[in-house]
């Protein structure tokens, strides 16, 4: 059933949305900083893809050195604001918090880590400067989480850095793909600002590189070429009547929704095809913009889904019905989609069987597939030797976060597959580091 | 039945909690509303020469998300007119004729302390308190903390205060002084009928990082103020019982005083000897119910040990405070950490490791967060069980069966005690220590 009215302004669209993690004031951010027992060899910093140094900024919040804390974040995690607000920070630092093991509530680490980026943000304190220039250059292919890392710490090597960006507006992910309720957009586009305006680097927008031309010039240009691209459109279910009116990827839609807000409109029933966390998001956020009926629907058990249980948890919250072991085999409707007709499964000696005798069908006016993106493929294959497997998941090196092509460097979701914003900031991070080591040998 | 009712030398009031002097007994209103809510008397703030104060006169010591551990102020007596405060002391005593008002007094020379002496005697004061303790601004003048740290001038002051009174005097002591003990003496010899300690301590409570001037600052600058709150209160109880055990000083009662908040504060206080107790910090900060607290709190203990009245188990720590060298020294506590409540914080672990006697491993199964205590290590300094955030999780348990009892006392006496730099007998001799180099992991 709905639980959310109909978003018709930006207000209350904000209202449907609001803010899991909203900002913390002063005197909270002082309370919660309290209570951090500081560990010694702290489990949350192991926890952290980033290693940051939690305890540390914990107490600089407390004694009151904002800006120290800022930059201890930045230090180890450029996104480290946009982190605190969209990480999983119940399964990783704040999972790790050892006031679990006691029923205390794990100090609030995320919260307090945006906290102390929003104050240096806010008051666009310099805290970082660029290196002095090395005279080597580095072009960035995506504007992403991963490639705005990467280009930030290799500022502070003293490389000049262009990221060519296919579409308008920085950040990726960050600002096409994170659900509204986890961050706003401005606050993503904040965040960008901040960092280049003291660190200097170029977006190009509008830049798409799609050809073998392009990538021959910034191999000339260049002396590394980071790939940030991270994944492609929603992958084709090949289900028969997938091309009507209608049906459409939970990347493009919450893509949509990001910068359309209450000005898209949600019709009355729509089905949701995954079971992964981007499926929790577009269920979740079809609900709250106001469908009257979200069906979740996942062709294996609750209990093999990929999403995390509190991504589950927020949907069914936000009113999503869900529907388990049942595996969409046709889109029905004429030119308009008018339902989806699923198969029962089941699980037999760990394969998953379809049943296509126990067969129905589920009214609605939308679906929204939340079964994966394509792989970058097109683009790998016009790179000289590399490697990018079978699954178009880019082969690198663990350390220096090199290609199979000397000159190619990448991280984020063109590597791991689709992973959080947190994994794609360490990798271009370490990928600037990897690129310096291997130039300066 | 239980009898909160007290008789403190010669002055009678319903129970032992009393205000200080201090900013809650600055008038008529506040004392009335106490009374009310529950106290049993008050010490009026010091009357003299009325004083002019400063603007900005408290500071704070902040400790985590605590406020005022620590307090300290540079106001002085009263700034009121002694007639305005003499009013109401009378009005007062009419409507709570059986708690005890205490007079505190603060002049100069003998002629003054006679006139006020008999000034608050007519206003109907049950009892006078000396003010020797105010160690900022008076004592400037010579009066306050000048008096308390001079047990000669303060013997003659009490003298000329006990031929002028006709009222029971209590002596209030400063704390910033090295030997309690003879302001203590002083006192009774000038024949106080009852002593109060402690008055607040010199303090500076932080320096302001823009003005580098020190809190409360004043227009720029700053004095040194009086510190009180729970940060003294160890201070006091040590002054407490050193007078307490005295076999002199020990003939007259005594009020205790400084950082006094709980129940748990006022038995202790009652414990090492104290028969009143006055509060000023815990009413600043919380309002003068915060006594109910204290007194559901001593009914509750006294009812669970069977005391009717608190000179039933008054003084009933002192025969256990002794000297460090009557400390038997076969005594022998480990630490035990009882890892169904370990949460793997690992601080006792790094307090061992770098603030103590590296008697606590870390297992080498890095998904192992519980440490362990290597118990030939452990020298049973309580530092771990004192870290630890989990109640009850480090216990130190008793190793020795007891049979063994030597004191340094009787080592020396028995030429037994370490004498040379390189002594076989000292203790630590043939301890583990790790190696200097150890800590490079080199």
């Amino acid at each position: 059933m709905a639980e959310y009215k109909r978003p018709t302004t930006e207000e209350e669209f904000k209202k449907n949305f609001k803010q899991k993690k909203p900002l913390m004031n002063d005197t909270e951010a002082f309370y919660e900083a309290s209570r951090c027992l500081f560990c010694y060899d702290a489990p949350c910093i192991k926890a952290c893809p980033t290693s940051i140094d939690i305890p540390l900024f914990i107490k600089q919040i407390h004694t009151d050195n904002i800006t120290g804390a800022s930059k201890t974040i930045f230090d180890s995690n450029w996104l480290g604001n946009t982190c605190g607000v969209v990480c999983p920070t119940g399964v990783l630092c704040e999972g790790a918090c050892v006031y679990n093991h006691q029923d205390v509530p794990p100090i609030q680490i995320g919260r307090l880590q945006n906290h102390a980026t929003r104050k240096a943000i806010d008051t666009k304190k310099e805290i970082f400067k660029a290196g002095i220039p090395n005279g080597k250059k580095i072009a960035i292919i995506g504007a992403g989480p991963a490639g705005i890392s990467c280009a930030c710490e290799a500022r502070t090597l003293g490389y000049e850095v262009d990221i060519y960006e296919a579409k308008e507006l920085p950040s990726g992910l960050n600002i096409y793909g994170v659900a509204p309720y986890k961050i706003t957009n401005e606050e993503v586009l904040d965040e960008v600002e901040f960092l280049q305006n003291q660190l200097n680097f170029t977006i190009k927008y509008n830049s798409a590189i799609t050809s073998k031309e392009q990538l021959q010039q910034l191999e000339k240009d260049y002396d590394a070429i980071f790939l940030g691209v991270g994944l492609g459109k929603t992958a084709n279910l090949n289900l028969e009547g997938e091309d009507k009116e209608g049906v459409i990827g939970a990347v493009e839609f919450i893509e949509e929704l990001r910068l359309k807000h209450h000005q898209i409109s949600i019709p009355e029933k729509v089905v949701v095809i995954g079971g992964g966390n981007t499926a929790m998001d577009a269920a979740s956020e079809s609900a709250r913009m106001g469908a009257q009926e979200t069906v979740l629907a996942y062709r294996n058990s609750k209990d093999n889904m990929g999403a995390y249980g509190f991504e589950y948890d927020l949907a069914i919250s936000a009113g999503v019905d869900s529907l388990f072991n049942a595996t969409p085999i046709a889109i029905l409707g004429n030119e308009k989609v008018t339902g989806v007709k699923f198969a029962k499964t089941e699980l037999i000696d760990g394969k998953l069987q379809t049943n296509m005798n126990n067969v129905f069908t589920v009214q609605c006016d939308l679906v929204i597939k939340a079964t994966g993106q394509v792989k970058q493929g097109s683009l790998y294959d016009l790179i000289e030797n590399l490697d990018a497997g079978s699954n178009s998941i880019l082969n690198v090196n663990t350390e220096t976060f090199q290609t199979s092509n000397p000159q190619y460097f990448a991280g984020g979701d063109a590597i791991n597959g689709g992973a959080e914003v947190v994994n794609a900031a360490y990798d271009g991070k370490m990928a600037a580091q990897g690129i310096h080591q291997l130039l300066n040998m | 039945m239980i009898d909160l009712s007290i008789n403190f030398g010669g002055i009678k009031a319903p129970n032992p909690f009393w205000l200080a002097s201090a900013p809650p007994t600055n008038s008529g209103y506040q004392i009335m509303k106490a009374f009310d809510a529950g106290w049993g008397g008050a010490v009026w703030k010091t009357l003299g020469v009325p004083v002019i104060n400063v603007s900005s006169r408290y500071g704070a010591t902040n400790y985590r998300n605590t406020r005022m551990m620590g307090f300290n102020n540079i106001e002085l007596i009263t700034d009121r007119p002694l007639a305005d405060n003499l009013r109401e002391i009378e009005e007062v005593k009419k409507y709570f004729p059986d708690h005890a008002i205490i007079a505190s007094l603060m002049v100069e020379s003998r002629a003054e302390w006679e006139q006020i002496i008999k000034d608050v005697e007519n206003a109907g004061a049950d009892g006078i308190e000396l003010n020797f303790g105010c160690p900022h601004g008076m004592c400037e003048r010579g009066m306050g903390s000048a008096v308390g740290q001079e047990p000669e001038v303060l013997k003659t002051i009490v003298e000329w205060v006990k031929e002028a009174s006709n009222i029971p005097v209590i002596t209030k002591l400063s704390p910033n002084i090295s030997h309690i003990i003879d302001p203590g003496l002083a006192a009774v010899q000038g024949g106080t009928d009852s002593i109060s300690l402690i008055n607040t301590i010199k303090s500076i409570v932080g320096i302001d990082l823009d003005s580098y001037a020190p809190f409360p600052v004043v227009d720029g600058k700053g004095s040194n103020g009086g510190y009180c709150g729970p940060a003294v209160k160890p201070i006091a109880m040590h002054m407490l019982k050193d007078l307490a055990q005295h076999p002199e000083i020990s003939k007259v009662p005594i009020s205790g005083i400084g950082g006094i908040e709980t129940w748990r504060d006022v038995v202790e206080f009652i414990l090492l000897g104290a028969t009143s107790v006055q509060v000023c910090t815990a009413v600043m900060h919380y309002g003068f119910g915060i006594v109910r607290e204290m007194e559901t709190g001593l009914r509750q203990f006294m009812e669970e040990k069977g005391y009717q009245t608190i000179y039933d188990f008054a003084g009933k720590a002192l025969p256990n405070v002794t000297e460090w060298k009557h400390l038997n020294l076969k005594h022998k506590v480990v630490a035990e950490i009882d890892a169904n409540k370990c949460i793997g914080c690992e601080l006792c672990y790094i307090s061992c490791e770098d603030g103590a006697h590296q008697a606590i491993s870390l297992s080498d199964d890095a998904t192992n967060r519980i440490p362990s205590i290597i118990e030939e290590n452990c020298v049973g300094c309580n530092l771990c069980s004192l870290v630890c955030p989990v109640e009850d999780c480090i216990t130190m348990v008793k190793k020795d069966d007891g049979a063994e009892h030597v004191t340094w006392n009787e080592l020396s006496l028995n030429d037994k005690a370490p004498t040379t730099f390189d002594d076989d007998r000292a203790g630590g001799k043939g301890h583990f220590v790790p190696k200097p180099k150890d800590a490079l992991n080199l």
